[in-house]
C-alpha cells in the first residue's frame, strides 16, 4: 500500500524533475551555456500562471498557456539580454566568457527573485491544477492531475526525442554541440540555431514550471532550490546527455520519496546531495557522461 | 606605469586615512554597516585568491564562512572557551573544510567543481537544521560573548582586520605561491612539468583561503551576537560575496573589498526604494559585469590611461 503510493509519487516528482532539468542539458549541450537562473524561468511561469489562473480567476488551460507564455518570453530575455551581450562582448576575454556566463545568469536569477518579490511577495503559491479530483488508483487515492501532469510530461519529452532525432533542425542542434565551428563552415547561420535551441529551451522551461507549479506549489524562495536540483541531476547525468538526465532524475527523485516517507521529510534532498558527491569522486563525468 | 603604481597607492592611502578618521565624525549607524562591509570584504578577498589566482570555481564561499562562524558559536557558546579561543577553534574547522573541498578540486574542474561546493553548502545548511539542537537551528545560535559594545571599538577592530587580511593575501597572491597558482589554474599538466607541485599548492591555496573565510566569519559573529543560517550560510550570501569579488575587479584581491563595501554600502543608500533596492543593486553590478569586465578596479585604471 505505503509501497504503492512511493511508487506513483516517486513516478510524478521523477517526471517534473526530468522534464525541469531537460531544458537546462539541451541549452548546455548545444551552446555551453550553464544557466545559473534556471530556477527563475521556472517560477516567472508558474507565478505567471497562478495569477493569471488565482487572481484573474481565469481557466486553468488558459492560465497555463499564459505561464507557458512567460516562461518562454523570460527565457529569450535571458539570452538576448544576459547571455548574448556576454557571449559577445570583446572586453571579457574568450578563456573567462564560461565564467561570466554563469556570474551574470546568477545574478539574473537574484534580479528574478527581486522582482517576483515585489510584484507577487514572496508567499509560496499553488497553481490551479488542469484537472481536479482524485481517482482510485490499485487502492491508492490519486489526484488525477497528478497522472495528468507526467502523462503532459512525457509526452513533450517525446516530442523533443523526435525533434532532436528525427528532423532536420534537431540535426543542426546536434552538429552544433558537435562542431559549431565546421556548422559556420558550411554556411550555416549559428546565431539561428542558437536562437532555436533557446526557444525550445524556452518552451520546456514554461512547461515544466506549469506543472511543477500546480504539483509541488511555487514561489520566488524556491529558485535556488529548483536551480541546485536541475544543476545536480543533469551533472549525475552526465553534462549534455539527454538520457543521462532522464536516468538520474528517476535515481533523484525516487531517493527524495523514499526517504521522505521512510526517513523523514526534512531529510529529503540529504541522501540525494550524498550520492551526487560519491559518484563525483568515482565518475566526475557523470553516469552517462563522455568527456 | 611605475607613475601610475604610485598614485594608485596614494588613492589607497587616501581612502584609508578617510576610513580611519571616520568614527570621529560618523555615527553609529553608518559605522555599523561599514562594520559588516569590512567583513565582507575579507570574504571577498579570500574568494579572489582561490577564483582569481587559482582558476577555481567556487560556489560555496559560505561552506567555509559558515564553518567558522558555526564552529566559533559552538565553541563560545556550548563548550564555553573564551572569545579568542573560541575564534581559533572556528578559524581551524574552517581551515579543516578548506582542505576537504580541495580535495574533489585536485581532480575536478570548472562546473563539476562548482557542483561540489554548492552541495557543500546544501549539506552545511542541512546539518545545521537537522543537529539543531547544538546548533540553534533555523532560529540561530547566541554566543554569550562579544568583540565590544562600542561600535567605534567594532568598526576599529574590523577596519584593523580587513587591512592586516588584505596585506596578506595580495602578499601571498603576489608571491612565487600566486604565480604558480596562476600558471596550474591556465594549464595543470604544463604547470606541473615544469616541476611545481601543482597538488600541494591548491591545497595551501584552498586552506589560506579557508583561514581567512574562517576568521572573518567567526569574528563576525561576536559582532552580531549570534550565528545564523540566514548571516553567515545562506547561497545568497554568497552569491553577493562573488558578486563583490567579480565587480571589484578579479585577480586583484583589493578588488574584492572594494566591491564589498560598493556593494553593501549601495544597498543601504538605495534603502528608501523598499523592496526595489536590491533589485538595483543587482542591476548596477550585471551593469558593470558585463560593460567593465575588469571591475571597478579595472574602471579606474582605464579613466587614468586615457
Amino acid at each position: 500500500m505505503q509501497a504503492l503510493q512511493i511508487l506513483i509519487d516517486g513516478f510524478a516528482i521523477s517526471t517534473l524533475y526530468a522534464l525541469g532539468a531537460l531544458g537546462f542539458t539541451l541549452i548546455f549541450g548545444v551552446s555551453g551555456v550553464l544557466n545559473l537562473a534556471h530556477g527563475g524561468l521556472l517560477v516567472v511561469s508558474a507565478m505567471v500562471a497562478w495569477y493569471v489562473g488565482t487572481a484573474l480567476g481565469a481557466d486553468a488551460w488558459v492560465s497555463a498557456a499564459a505561464g507557458i507564455a512567460a516562461g518562454l518570453a523570460v527565457t529569450l530575455v535571458t539570452y538576448g539580454a544576459v547571455v548574448r551581450p556576454v557571449q559577445r562582448s570583446r572586453a571579457i576575454p574568450g578563456a573567462e566568457r564560461e565564467l561570466f556566463v554563469l556570474t551574470a545568469t546568477l545574478l539574473w536569477g537574484v534580479m528574478l527573485q527581486e522582482l517576483l518579490d515585489y510584484w507577487f511577495s514572496d508567499t509560496p503559491v499553488a497553481v490551479k491544477p488542469l484537472l481536479s479530483g482524485t481517482v482510485n488508483f490499485l487502492g491508492v487515492r490519486t489526484p488525477i492531475n497528478e497522472f495528468l501532469t507526467a502523462a503532459i510530461a512525457w509526452a513533450v519529452m517525446g516530442l523533443l526525442w523526435l525533434l532532436v532525432n528525427r528532423t532536420d533542425i534537431g540535426k543542426r542542434l546536434r552538429a552544433t554541440a558537435i562542431n559549431p565551428r565546421a556548422l559556420t563552415l558550411l554556411g550555416f547561420d549559428l546565431e539561428r540555431i542558437y536562437l532555436v535551441a533557446w526557444l525550445i529551451y524556452g518552451l520546456l522551461a514554461g512547461i515544466a514550471g506549469v506543472l511543477i507549479g500546480s504539483f509541488l506549489g511555487s514561489g520566488s524562495s524556491y529558485i535556488a532550490g529548483l536551480t541546485g536540483s536541475a544543476f545536480t541531476i543533469v551533472v549525475l547525468g552526465g553534462l549534455g546527455s539527454v538520457s543521462g538526465t532522464l536516468i538520474a532524475a528517476y535515481i533523484v527523485g525516487y531517493i527524495e520519496t523514499l526517504t521522505a516517507y521512510l526517513v523523514s521529510p526534512a531529510l529529503r534532498e540529504v541522501p540525494a546531495l550524498l550520492l551526487l558527491i560519491a559518484v563525483m569522486y568515482v565518475r566526475p563525468q557523470g553516469l552517462l557522461g563522455k568527456r | 606605469m611605475q607613475a601610475f603604481r604610485t598614485q594608485n597607492i596614494l588613492l589607497l592611502a587616501a581612502v584609508l586615512a578617510i576610513l580611519v578618521i571616520l568614527p570621529f565624525g560618523a555615527g553609529s549607524y553608518v559605522l555599523g554597516v561599514l562594520t559588516t562591509a569590512f567583513y565582507f570584504a575579507v570574504f571577498a578577498m579570500s574568494w579572489d585568491l582561490l577564483f582569481g589566482y587559482a582558476g577555481e570555481v567556487n560556489f560555496g564561499p559560505t561552506f567555509l564562512i559558515g564553518l567558522g562562524a558555526y564552529g566559533a558559536g559552538i565553541g563560545n557558546a556550548l563548550l564555553g572557551m573564551p572569545l579568542p579561543v573560541a575564534v581559533l577553534f572556528g578559524t581551524a574547522s574552517a581551515v579543516i573544510g578548506g582542505v576537504a573541498l580541495a580535495i574533489p578540486a585536485l581532480k575536478l574542474s570548472g562546473p563539476y567543481l562548482g557542483l561540489i561546493t554548492l552541495v557543500a553548502v546544501l549539506l552545511l545548511q542541512q546539518a545545521i537544521v537537522i543537529f539543531a539542537g547544538v546548533s540553534g537551528g533555523e532560529i540561530g545560535l547566541s554566543v554569550p560573548s562579544v568583540l565590544s559594545i562600542s561600535s567605534k571599538i567594532n568598526y576599529a577592530y574590523a577596519l584593523v582586520f580587513m587591512v592586516v587580511s588584505g596585506a596578506i593575501l595580495l602578499t601571498i597572491a603576489r608571491s612565487s605561491l600566486g604565480m604558480i597558482l596562476q600558471a596550474a589554474g591556465q594549464d595543470r599538466v604544463a604547470a606541473a612539468s615544469l616541476g611545481f607541485d601543482v597538488t600541494r599548492h591548491k591545497i595551501l591555496a584552498f586552506a589560506v583561503s579557508a583561514f581567512f573565510s574562517g576568521l572573518a566569519g567567526a569574528l563576525l559573529v561576536f559582532y552580531l551576537g549570534t550565528a545564523s543560517v540566514n548571516a553567515v550560510v545562506d547561497l545568497a550570501i554568497g552569491i553577493r560575496v562573488i558578486i563583490a569579488a567579480v565587480m571589484g575587479g578579479r585577480r586583484t584581491i583589493i578588488g574584492g573589498a572594494i566591491g564589498a563595501i560598493f556593494l553593501i554600502v549601495a544597498a543601504e543608500i538605495l534603502r528608501p526604494l523598499g523592496q526595489l533596492s536590491s533589485f538595483v543593486v543587482a542591476v548596477l553590478a550585471l551593469g558593470v559585469i558585463m560593460f567593465f569586465p575588469d571591475g571597478l578596479l579595472g574602471m579606474i585604471a582605464a579613466r587614468r590611461r586615457s
